[in-house]
């Protein structure tokens, strides 16, 4: 069936407030860890204090013996995870290698490894008994420098086993071939590893229902995966294990992959046989559950005098752990964003003895964009050239990497509007020369992209006897507001008002969709709504009988109570009729939607430029971002306002990137000494500006049939590189090392 | 510092566990010394486990939103654990536990205070407002309605904390200008960033002159 485009559309597009919004404030919105089980019980990590080697004994005595403590598990007393002994499956996503297998065996792979669960029946009493477990190790030697091991890095097993994966060595035209150029430059870029840091501590509860049936309220941006993930580990029938993450308090992209600390609750709650809670505390989020790695990028590029690339040269090596191949396409906006004839990108990775990374917001392409942006300014600035001049000089009308036309692409008009709105024509071409009292000004952009993409996913939905209309499907909501958006569409797709429409999600026992991950939620579950409303009209079309027989189902409405025709007010059937017709039933579809074959004849992205004005203390070195504008090519916008606070919050996460986040290692023990909130700063209110929002609102049909493009990426790609480059336009100096402290202005 | 607390002989880890040895031992002695002959079962049934947590737990009188608790509670048990694991008020948030994140937000006599670093044996006759206690019925407090109107949260999980912080802001008198409402609410972080949005319901309730 050809996809029915989403049209005349009076909710999409609405500001509408959120549907869940009245829960989220008055505190009876449910998280994981907020669900109150029968006779639960409360499990307490111990980690290691290695970074690697081998446990030698461990002592549970006390800790048994210690006040309403239930069990103790470690290596030596865990029951075995079937799946943890079968073979490794390498072609699992996201990572390839062996995920750490929790109570396994004496093997210690990172600091702060879980070696042990403490189970009892409080949290306090809990907390205390872990603090009784004793542990002696045979240490050996570890590896958490970056810098001494940067040579070891390697090409990644993916890429060798399949010549067309993307982070394959890339040479366009000739290898290197900036160094022909007449003005040329090449600088290296840094940044520490940061921590995704949601507000919500990872936190699970796991109930064995019956001994092969599970279920877990668990933090985590898949159900489905989730699902399938422990359905593996427990050799169990996909439909026997139930994951629930009605609303999940963050995530930023540490819910893309199962943690040790998740199957650590599994194992407690089929020990104690009660139902376990297990809430990391805010020093374990640094330490096991994923993070930005820390990355080194070496970016040469050669232009001619009137400001045409002739070419880019961007290496990455990028951290993972010892055990587990993390990638991310780091080096992709290299190759497609500007004209350059050549365009050489190397990737690579490097295992250290830390625990895995995961992708983080805008993942790669917001490191690679570090990069390539501050090299763009930086090129610019040897030119004499405004920055946005010398984009525009290097704009494509075609993906220069897959020699294909874009979808759409409107980052001309994204460039234009965030100028006006940032007041770039108060930018100094000279930096450091605009000054207010002891702050210098600056301005400064960086452009991102991120892939449109789409995947496959299903919805259920029923029309009900008192006409409201109820849709399923198992995708997520860490705080876009994916339930609002699938209202919105559903409300014009059907012609009823949202207020009678319902969307559940986070729950795996709903069609399946895929992970709230890499901005294509809407694209991918809204298309599905699209295709389940549609069919429900059709499917009441039959029932009406004649009257609409031969109407197109965008004709059709549901409106009052009944289904009427755009075209012809007289026909009308009402909802009690069309049941009578359906045996007395509830009227039900579930439809799946998958992208079609447009995706092989365009190349599709968002696009997104940021502007950022800061000021620079002279004496104190001090940043104040003071005004942001994000401007987004995401094609349409669903709802302008919750897609605004996207933006918004992306554009303050980058802000965080930029100056404040960065996690440090102290390499004596392979540990980080930045472990909570005070030592690891991310934006607080008194960093956070005014953001101005732009969006183009166009809507692109080849991606899918609602318009959308997906913003969640995009909001934070090219932040960081804005910040900077204001900094230098404010004080001449480039710095080129994340997070931009003071210390590194003074 | 106050070395005199430094006692190498008693490490202060092992003080909990020294006084409930001791707790254990007297609540079998007392049982010993009445009733010799169900020692046996008394130590089968671990009855001395709970004479001795029944020892450690303190009286406790809260009125939480308008209702009044009797409650026992382990000296050691925080305000913030005593609200979601024990009465069920999940609506009171855990980001950090350690009071550098504003999640766990609530208003005692008024005052706002983290939670998580209040232990609730501290707060004894105290009048402790959570979240849950902020609409009148089904209708909303002014601040959680200006919330919803300016999306002023994304994933909600700092949300309670940031209204109670808000709502309290306004009322200290904190809240006159954008630059000091960020001050004045930079103990509560939005990983989420939706600072901007936050800031600008703030200002509409307090500009809206409504009661808050
Ligand atoms: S949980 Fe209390 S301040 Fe973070
Ligand atoms: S709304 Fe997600 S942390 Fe504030």
């Amino acid at each position: 069936m050809k996809e029915q485009l989403l049209q005349d559309g009076k909710a999409v597009g609405d500001r509408m407030s959120r549907v869940d919004g009245r829960l989220k404030v008055t505190g009876a919105a449910t998280y994981s860890a907020e669900y109150a089980l029968p006779n639960l019980v409360h499990a307490v990590l111990v980690g290691s204090t290695i970074a690697k080697g081998r446990i030698r004994s461990i002592d549970t005595k006390a800790a048994e013996r210690a006040p309403g403590v239930l069990a103790v598990i470690t290596h030596v007393n865990s029951p075995k995870v079937p799946g943890f002994a079968a073979k490794q499956n390498p072609d699992e996503p996201p990572t390839i290698g062996q995920p750490l297998r929790v109570f396994y065996d004496d093997k210690i792979y990172f600091n702060d490894q879980p070696i042990a669960v403490v189970v009892a029946d409080t949290l306090e009493r809990a907390r205390y008994a872990a603090g009784l477990v004793k542990t002696q190790y045979a240490a050996e030697p570890h590896q958490t420098n970056f810098e001494a091991n940067k040579a070891r890095g390697f090409l990644p097993t993916q890429a060798k086993r399949n010549p067309k994966s993307p982070q394959n060595d890339y040479d366009r035209g000739q290898k290197d071939g900036y160094q022909s150029a007449p003005v040329k430059l090449e600088a290296e870029y840094v940044h520490e590893s940061e921590m995704h840091n949601p507000m919500e501590l990872q936190s699970i509860i796991a109930h064995w229902e019956a001994p092969d049936r599970l279920t877990v309220y668990d933090k985590v941006q898949a159900v489905k995966g989730t699902q399938r993930a422990f359905a593996k580990d427990w050799a169990l029938p996909e439909e026997n294990v139930k994951v629930i993450a009605t609303f999940v308090g963050g995530a930023f992209g540490n819910g893309l992959h199962n943690w040790p600390h998740e199957t650590a609750a599994i194992i407690a709650a089929k020990v104690t046989n009660r139902p376990v809670k297990l809430v990391l505390t805010r020093e374990q989020m640094f330490t096991m559950v994923g993070y930005r790695p820390k990355t080194w990028q070496r970016v040469a590029m050669g232009a001619t005098r009137d400001g045409k690339l002739v070419g880019i040269t961007h290496e990455c090596i990028g951290q993972t752990s010892s055990y587990e191949e993390f990638t991310e396409s780091s080096v992709q906006q290299t190759r497609m964003m500007y004209a350059a004839p050549n365009v050489s990108t190397r990737y690579r990775i490097l295992g250290l003895d830390i625990s895995t990374p995961i992708w983080m917001r805008g993942p790669g392409e917001a490191t690679g964009a570090f990069a390539l942006e501050s090299a763009i300014d930086e090129m610019a600035h040897l030119l004499n050239l405004d920055p946005l001049e010398f984009r525009l000089r290097n704009h494509t009308d075609t993906d220069p990497e897959k020699n294909k036309p874009w979808s759409t692409k409107y980052l001309k008009e994204c460039f234009q509007a965030g100028a006006e709105r940032i007041g770039w024509s108060k930018r100094r071409m000279q930096p450091g020369t605009l000054r207010e009292g002891d702050w210098l000004v600056g301005y400064g952009m960086g452009v991102g992209t991120f892939g449109a993409n789409r995947g496959v996913a299903k919805v259920r939905a029923v029309l009900r006897a008192d006409g409201s209309v109820l849709l399923q499907s198992a995708t997520t909501d860490i705080g876009p507001g994916t339930g609002t958006a699938m209202v919105q569409i559903a409300a014009d797709a059907l012609g009823l008002s949202p207020d009678k429409i319902r969307f559940e999600l986070g729950n795996s026992t709903f069609p399946t969709a895929p992970s709230q991950g890499g901005s294509s939620t809407v694209n991918t579950v809204g298309s599905a709504v699209l295709a389940a409303c549609t069919e429900l009209k059709q499917k009441l079309q039959q029932l009406g009988g004649a009257a609409f027989a031969g109407a197109a189902p965008d004709q059709l409405t549901l409106a009052g109570g009944q289904l009427g025709l755009r075209t012809n007010a007289a026909a009308k059937a009402s909802l009690a009729d069309l049941r009578k017709q359906n045996n007395g039933q509830d009227i039900e579809v579930t439809t799946e939607a998958k992208p079609g074959d447009a995706r092989q004849k365009y190349s599709m992205y968002s696009f997104s430029v940021h502007f950022a004005e800061v000021r620079v203390h002279a004496l104190t070195g001090e940043v104040r971002v003071t005004k942001m504008v994000s401007c987004a090519d995401a094609g349409t916008i669903v709802n302008q306002k919750t897609a605004g606070s996207q933006m918004i919050g992306g554009a303050i996460g980058g802000i965080g990137m930029a100056l404040h986040e960065g996690a440090l290692m102290d390499d004596r023990f392979g540990r980080y000494v930045t472990k909570d909130l005070a030592d690891y700063h991310v934006p607080v209110h008194a960093d956070a500006p005014p953001v101005e929002v732009f969006f183009v609102n166009k809507p692109d049909t080849l991606v899918d049939p609602i318009g959308t493009k997906g913003i969640g990426e995009i909001a934070i790609i090219g932040v960081a590189p804005a910040i900077a480059n204001a900094i230098f336009n404010a004080t001449g100096k480039r710095v080129r090392e994340l997070p931009i402290t003071p210390d590194k202005l003074i | 510092m106050a070395q005199e607390n430094l006692n190498p002989t008693a490490p202060a880890d092992d003080h909990d566990e020294a006084r409930r040895t001791f707790l254990k031992q007297t609540s079998v002695l007392t049982a010993l010394a009445l009733t010799p002959g169900p020692v046996v079962q008394a130590a089968a049934a671990q009855w001395d486990e709970k004479v001795a947590a029944a020892f450690e737990k303190v009286p406790l009188k809260l009125d939480i939103n308008g209702k009044k608790y009797r409650l026992q509670v382990e000296p050691r048990t925080t305000l913030l654990d005593l609200l979601r694991e024990q009465l069920h008020l999940t609506g009171t948030k855990k980001g950090c536990d350690y009071g550098q994140c504003g999640a766990c937000t609530v208003h005692v006599d008024g005052q706002r205070v983290n939670s998580c670093l209040t232990l609730a044996v501290m707060q004894d006759g105290r009048k402790v407002t959570t979240i849950e206690g902020l609409a009148e019925g089904d209708k909303l407090h002014p601040m959680q309605e200006a919330f919803i109107k300016h999306d002023g949260f994304q994933c909600g999980y700092c949300t309670p904390g940031q209204i109670m912080s808000a709502v309290a802001c306004i009322r200290e008198g904190h809240a006159n200008s954008e630059g000091e409402i960020r001050e004045y609410m930079s103990g509560n972080i939005c990983r989420c960033g939706a600072y901007p949005n936050i800031v600008a319901a703030i200002q509409e309730v307090k500009n809206g002159g409504q009661k808050v």
